[in-house]
This record gives C-alpha cells, structure tokens and sequence, in this order.
C-alpha cells in the first residue's frame, strides 16, 4: 500500500474511518488553567457532542487537569500533509533575521 | 480506496523508508501520518493493543475487593485505582487507532479469545493484602517496563505511556502502603500481606517477558526504538529496586536464590517458570476463561446503553436539520 492511500483513508490523527454504526471519534483539548490555550489532551469515541465532553471529562481530567474542555470530531480537521515538511514549511529558513538572536550588533546594550 | 499492490515498491515508499530510517537513526518520533515499514505498523498495533487489553482485564482482579475493601478510605482509593486502569485502556486503544486498527476489532478480538493479554491478570486475587501485592509488585514492574516505553519512537504510544506512568506511581504508593498497614498488623495480618508477596512475586517477575536469548521479536523493536531495554535487564533493574523495599516492609521475598553476583554486577535470582508463563499467556492460567467470560458479559450487557445513546444522536442530528430546514 502506497503512502498517498494511507494517507487519503485516514483523518488527522490518522485513525481509519469509522463504519456508520460505531461511535464517532472526537478529539479533546483541554485548558489546564484560566489564561492558557487549550492543548491537545487525546481522543475518544462519544455519540455525540454531549456525551464527548462528559467523557472528556471523566477520561482526561480526573485529577484536576483542566478547567474547560473542548471536543471536536476527529473528521472535522483539516491537517496538513506530513510530506510537504519540506517545501510547506521550508519559507522560514534562511530568513534568521526574523529572530532577535540575528542582531547581535547591540550586545552589551542594556535594555534592548 | 485504488490500490497500486502490483508494484510492490513505488517512489513513495523509498522516499517514505529513507525518511522513516532517517527519523529512527536520529531518536525522532514517528506521528501517525508518517509513512512506515507494514512490519513496524503491525508490531506496534499487537503490542499497543495487548497493552491496552492488559490494562482492561487488569481491572478485574482488583474490583473483586472493592465491595470487601476494609474501609470507605480504601475502597474510595481502590474504585479511583480500577477507574484509572479503564483509563489507561482507553488511551492505548486510541493510540493503537491511530496505526489503522478499529476499536471494534479490538475488543472483539478480546472477547472472542484472539487477543493476549499480560498474563499476570489470570490470577486469583485471594485475600485483601493481593490488592496490595499487585499495587506494590505488578504496577510496580509494570511502571519499570512503562517507563522507558514513554520514549517510544511511536509518538502517540509515548504520549499514552507519558500520561499512565504519572498515574502509576499512586498505584504502587498505594499498594505499597496496604502492604506496610497490614504487616504492622496483628501476626495474622502479617501473614497474610506475606503470603501475598509470596503468591505475586513469581508471576510479577515474569511480566518483563521471557529471557533475552528466547524473546525473538526484542531485537527488531530495540531497533526501531519501540523497546529501550531487553526484558532481562528491566527485570534486573526491578528486582533491585523490590530487594530494598521489601525490607521496609518487613517481610521477605520468597526466593532463596535471591542474591547479587559482585562479579557479573547482576542479581540471581530463582528460575523463573516460563512452561507455565506459556501456558497461561495461551489461556490455561486459573483465571482465564473467568476474565474473558466476565469481559464479554460487561460488553454485551452494555449493548442496549450504546445503541441507545447513538440512536438518540442519530434522532437529535435529524431535528436539527429539520429545524434548520423549516428556518432556510
């Protein structure tokens, strides 16, 4: 099997599709406290909504791991292709002087 | 989906192989999406899986106490414990997802006999102080063999792994402890907590997998950096840890071999009896037929809640469009 077919017949996370009777897979992120950004906690499969962000809660947050929740249908992402690593991405490098670390004429200067 | 099977080897896969051997040569994860070998994909969904299914019969054993827990504190510890193992399970069963297994195949496999599972799950847990035997002993060698797996080139297995090892080290605290209370006991609770160790020591030891020289599939998942250490050094490594602190316990582990060799800087210990690891890994073990049994009933007692729940989904969706379309 070719890496295109693989690619094509799974979902972001790379889980197959599911057949129509089985539970839908969601994935969840959790907000671990107030001010941060929710992050990527896991998946789990859930009929619906509801039930994916009770079992979100029970699954991923039983020791006081976050604060809020949010689960989306693992089919609803839109990824991009781990094969374009290279020409996808390849714009920022060779361009250093959009980091501070490029600027070195003014070491030594104080607040700057 | 159009398969292209006639050409056994496509530019794909060699550019897919070169940069899968690139990213295992420099310690790199590989994510679901990446492409690689069929043999690696197929070693990580047996063993993930197995994991996964461990981690559900492991729930088990100790629930058999959790009515008999001697008090609310315990048995308020032990339910959190069993809830923890469900958990685990489900972790693994996603991360396995992840590599093109169904959940459904899983747990049929599972509950039609197909699938092993850590054999340790098909003994009996007897008296109270076998909850803390296997808190102590078995979560004990099984946070030595998870550790590692938490770098385990298979990002989503490593992510699982980084997730159960931290709640783990409650499980062997708590057993731990369990064992402490009743070996301060009274003479009979000593030796009950005695006996425990004396059942669980055996069987935990051979957790870590048959000797190294008779493991024919370590070599190829060291390799691929599933594996980090060879079965012979974790269990070295656990019973070191287990020689001091059975002494805080004040009991003994029951192996008269037991002692550490200067010259070779390994421990000794009793052999191990892998006739019977064998026999009970291939369904022959006291409990195995009891695990699997009570596992297909749970699923198919809870037949009718899922149908339920995923008709109830099906009904609302269907409202929804309704009233969507009564508004357009």
């Amino acid at each position: 099997m070719g890496a295109e077919n693989q690619i094509n017949d799974t979902n972001a996370t790379g889980a197959l599709q599911e057949d129509k009777h089985a539970w839908p897979l969601w994935e969840v992120f959790v907000r671990s406290s107030r001010g941060l950004s929710h992050v990527h906690a896991g998946s789990l499969h859930a009929p619906d909504a509801d039930m994916a962000v009770r079992n979100a809660r029970d699954l991923y947050t039983r020791r006081n791991e976050g604060v809020s929740l949010w689960v989306v249908l693992s089919d609803n992402i839109i990824a991009s292709d781990p094969r374009d690593k290279e020409s996808f991405f390849e714009s920022p490098k060779g361009k250093d002087y959009r980091h501070a670390t490029y600027y070195t004429a003014s070491e030594g200067v104080k607040h700057l | 989906m159009s398969t292209t099977a006639a050409t056994p080897s496509t530019v794909a896969d060699d550019e897919g192989r070169a940069a899968f051997d690139a990213l295992i040569a420099a310690d790199g994860r590989i994510e679901p999406r990446d492409w690689m070998p069929e043999d690696y994909r197929k070693t990580l969904i047996r063993q993930v899986s197995q994991h996964a299914h461990s981690e559900i019969i492991g729930m088990q054993p100790e629930a058999n106490w959790i009515t008999r827990a001697p008090s609310l504190k315990r048995k308020a510890i032990l339910m959190a414990k069993v809830q923890d193992e469900a958990g685990h399970g489900l972790y693994l069963y996603s991360a396995a997802e992840t590599l093109g297994a169904t959940r459904d195949e899983m747990v049929e496999a599972l509950i039609e006999g197909k699938a092993k599972y850590s054999s340790i799950f098909n003994y009996p847990t007897r008296s109270w102080a076998d909850v803390g035997a296997i808190g102590w002993l078995v979560d004990g060698a099984a946070i030595a063999n998870q550790v590692p797996l938490c770098r385990a080139s298979y990002a989503p297995y490593g992510r699982a792994m980084v997730r159960i090892c931290k709640e783990e080290s409650f499980h062997q605290r708590q057993g731990f402890e369990i064992l402490l209370t009743l070996a301060n006991g009274t003479p009979e609770q000593k030796a009950m907590a005695q006996d425990a160790v004396n059942r669980f020591y055996a069987p935990a030891l051979m957790m870590f997998g048959p000797p190294d020289d008779a493991s024919p599939n370590s070599k190829q998942s060291m390799a691929w950096h599933i594996k980090r250490f060879s079965n012979d050094d974790l269990r070295q490594r656990f019973v070191g840890m287990i020689v001091e602190q059975v002494k805080v316990l004040g009991l003994t582990l029951p192996d008269p071999e037991l002692r550490y060799d200067e010259e070779t800087k390994q421990w000794i210990h009793q052999e191990l009896d892998w006739v019977e690891f064998m026999d009970v890994i291939k369904g022959k073990g006291p409990c195995n037929a009891q695990r699997l049994e009570r596992r297909r009933v749970a699923h198919e007692d809870g037949a009718w809640v899922r149908e339920a729940a995923a008709e109830y989904a099906r009904k609302q969706q269907l409202k929804l469009a309704e009233a969507s379309g009564k508004a357009a």
